[in-house]
């Protein structure tokens, strides 16, 4: 190798991503606070949606209702923003109809598991091909701050002045459970990490489902005694979370008590659109 | 033979199901209830013959949503359900209205509130149909009230439903949907079929609510235009908006496009009206006692005539004033409590406007009628 060579690979200078190709113009700003999660993590997903190489007309983009489904009305795809807990109700209309779309559906821990909780596990079951990531910031954002199934049992939220006496969902535990044949969690600190578990996540087949720790730094931050967006950052999703490669290495103390990050399930099952065409070509008798 | 017409005895929830194919109908999401299940047994098995899409979804406001998202992407969609399910669509009729996404409901009317008579009829959902979902919106509802017709309504139900970029109900009750009559299947091309208008411009300029037309075209989701479909107030280019002027416009859009259209929309059975003193309104299975009654009551030299709704939603005000204007009374027979009678009393001046309600899961017999028609006449 040449000195030269050598030099420019120690230089590298890595061009700065476009986002501006996947986000519409004329729709920013987005509605989201100053420190929200949820803008990273769009950040992830735009990168990983480009290095999985698929056109924006192929890509179908399907939320609920909450800050986090918002998303839909800033990207550049086919995007439906639907009724809260329904996104993947109308995500399975979409892709039955139309298989060929790649589906990603956006949706809020609220969204997903309280009031779409049903349609959550019964899509998991059916293992369609889409991609569920379900921002997870541990209450509801929009409406101003209530407890949801996955704040955690003592928390404070403005419907749980005197601390939270309900346990939490594990989403990912539920996914699998449900039969997702794909399940991972990431946070929002961990934005390589995370573009990494997304890219994964669109390239699988069947019901793919991303749980991703990010902050409500307005609502959950502010009633739980948080100094700032960046601490519960630290706190929650840095320190909160363990990345199940090292989970196994670390003694018992250190992974106690923490979340897990990383790909936590991934098993081949077939796929609901494949198995109706397959229907469909026993009834021609093919 | 060559030129004559296949007769098959057919239920009436089977006439939907085979309506519904004949229509162009692709796509189908349901959940069972019973007196409607037999549309979804139907068309499960049906719909693949023809490279349709079927699914059982998990409840009934998963089957509209995915209805809804069927019919976004690109295949004329339906789902069907009765009573405590009707009420379940509603929100997803309400967002269908909003984001102006064609489908079709059915409704097979059973016995309520709640779980009330499963197995009975009724005609108490024609309110939910029109106020059901929140929000000031358009609807339109069919009401068959023979098999042969639940095949036509249901296709008129879809042409409709494409033309007007809007949910259509096909409401008929437990009588009709469970009855076996012959009916004929009518050739390909022997009733109108209608598609939804595709955008012919160049995607960059697509406007989903484009204002310029009053039903602007509908692109299917993945060819193209890559466009924004949201429940809330929203603009022509289909982003949230919060400008109070644009909200109004929007909403009173939606009215309008069905206001402007109800000569289209319309449609009636006339049965000896010219002349008639005394009239009934009626509508479904209850319109079928109705015209017997009426027959019955020519038989004996009274004047009646009868006015039967296949269009009940937008109502059929014109048609209503036009024949009581030269009748002593109105009689409104209805398996409900008194629904449209009242809709009658707002349109109706000057004639009595009597109904007359059955709730005990019995149909109303034309003796109930016949009685009623001979006080007035
Ligand atoms: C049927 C219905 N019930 C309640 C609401 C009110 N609502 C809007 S967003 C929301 C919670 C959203 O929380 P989450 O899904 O966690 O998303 P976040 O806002 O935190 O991103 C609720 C309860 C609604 N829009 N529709
Ligand atoms: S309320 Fe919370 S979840 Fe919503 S945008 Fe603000 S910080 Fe994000």
């Amino acid at each position: 190798m040449s000195a030269g060579a050598a030099t420019a690979k120690k230089q590298k200078i890595s061009v700065p991503f476009d986002y501006s190709k996947y986000l519409r113009a004329g729709k920013l700003p987005h509605i989201w606070c100053p420190g929200c999660g949820h803008g990273i993590v769009l950040k992830s997903l735009l990168r990983a949606i480009d290095k999985s190489g698929l056109e924006k007309d192929q890509i179908c983009m399907v939320s609920g209702i909450g800050c986090s489904s918002r998303t839909p009305g800033y990207v550049d795809f086919n995007t439906l923003h639907t009724l809260h807990g329904r996104a993947v109700s109308y995500a399975t209309g979409v892709k039955l109809a139309k298989p060929e779309l790649k589906v990603i559906v956006v949706t809020g821990d609220g969204d997903a598991l309280a009031i779409g909780g049903n349609h959550f596990i019964h899509t998991c079951r059916r293992n369609i091909d889409m991609t569920i990531l379900v921002y997870s910031n541990a209450i509801y954002g929009m409406t101003g701050g209530q407890f949801s199934p996955t704040t955690p049992q003592g928390s404070m939220s403005t419907t749980s002045r005197y601390g939270n006496i309900e346990p939490s969902f594990d989403c990912c535990e539920l996914a699998k459970a449900s039969g997702a044949s794909f399940v991972a969690r990431g946070t929002a600190y961990h934005t390589q990490e995370l573009e990494r578990i997304l890219l994964r996540s669109i390239q699988h087949k069947g019901t793919s489902v991303v749980e991703i720790i990010d902050s409500c730094p307005v609502y959950y931050g502010r009633q739980n005694k948080f100094k700032s967006a960046s601490q519960m950052m630290e706190m929650i999703e840095k320190d909160g979370t363990v990345s199940v490669k090292q989970a196994d290495r670390l003694p018992p103390e250190k992974v106690e008590g923490k979340l897990l990050r990383g790909i936590l399930h991934e098993a081949e099952r077939p796929e609901y659109c494949e198995e109706y065409q397959r229907l469909i070509d026993k009834v021609h008798g093919k | 033979m060559a030129g004559e017409k296949k007769k098959r005895l057919m239920q009436g929830n089977e006439a939907c199901a085979e309506g519904a194919l004949y229509a162009g109908c692709r796509f189908y999401a349901g959940y069972p209830i019973t007196p409607s299940t037999e549309v979804a047994e139907v068309l499960s098995a049906r719909l693949p013959t023809v490279g349709g899409k079927f699914i059982q979804m998990e409840d009934e406001i998963a089957s509209i949503s995915a209805t809804i998202g069927g019919s976004l992407a690109g295949l004329k969609s339906m789902t069907a359900t009765s009573g405590p399910g009707f009420s379940l669509k509603q929100e997803g009729i309400g967002f269908a209205c909003m984001a102006e996404v064609p489908c079709v409901i059915v409704n097979v009317m059973r016995g309520g509130p709640s779980t009330g008579y499963p197995t009975g009829p009724s005609q108490s959902d024609v309110m939910q149909a029109k106020w059901g979902t929140h929000g000031d919106h358009p609807v339109i509802a069919v009401t068959p009230a023979y098999v042969q017709e639940i095949f036509s309504e249901t296709v008129r139900a879809f042409n409709l439903a494409e033309k007007y970029r809007t949910p259509v109900m096909v409401l008929y009750d437990e009588i009709v949907g469970h009855m076996r009559e012959a009916i004929t299947i009518p050739e390909a091309g022997e009733l109108e079929v209608v598609d939804r208008a595709k955008p012919e411009c160049p995607p960059e300029e697509y406007l989903p609510y484009d204002q310029r037309y009053e039903i602007p075209p509908l692109a299917p989701f993945g060819e193209g235009y890559r466009f924004h479909v949201t429940g809330l107030n929203h603009k022509d280019d289909g982003f949230p908006t919060n400008d109070p002027g644009m909200i109004e416009e929007g909403n009173k859009r939606l009215l309008r496009k069905i206001e402007n259209n109800k000569e289209d929309i319309w449609c009636n059975e006339d049965y000896y009206l010219d002349d008639a003193e005394v009239l009934v309104f009626s509508f479904g299975s209850t319109a079928r006692s109705a015209r017997f009654a009426v027959r019955k009551a020519r038989e004996k030299g009274i004047k009646a005539g009868l006015l039967r709704a296949l269009t009940l939603w937008p109502f059929p005000d014109k048609a209503l004033k036009d024949a009581a204007s030269r009748a002593r009374a109105v009689i409104v027979p209805e398996m409900n409590l008194g629904q449209i009678v009242e809709e009658v009393q707002r349109h109706v001046a000057g004639p009595a406007v009597e109904g007359i309600h059955r709730v005990d899961g019995e149909p109303i017999t034309p003796a109930q009628i016949i009685e009623v028609i001979e006080r007035y006449a």
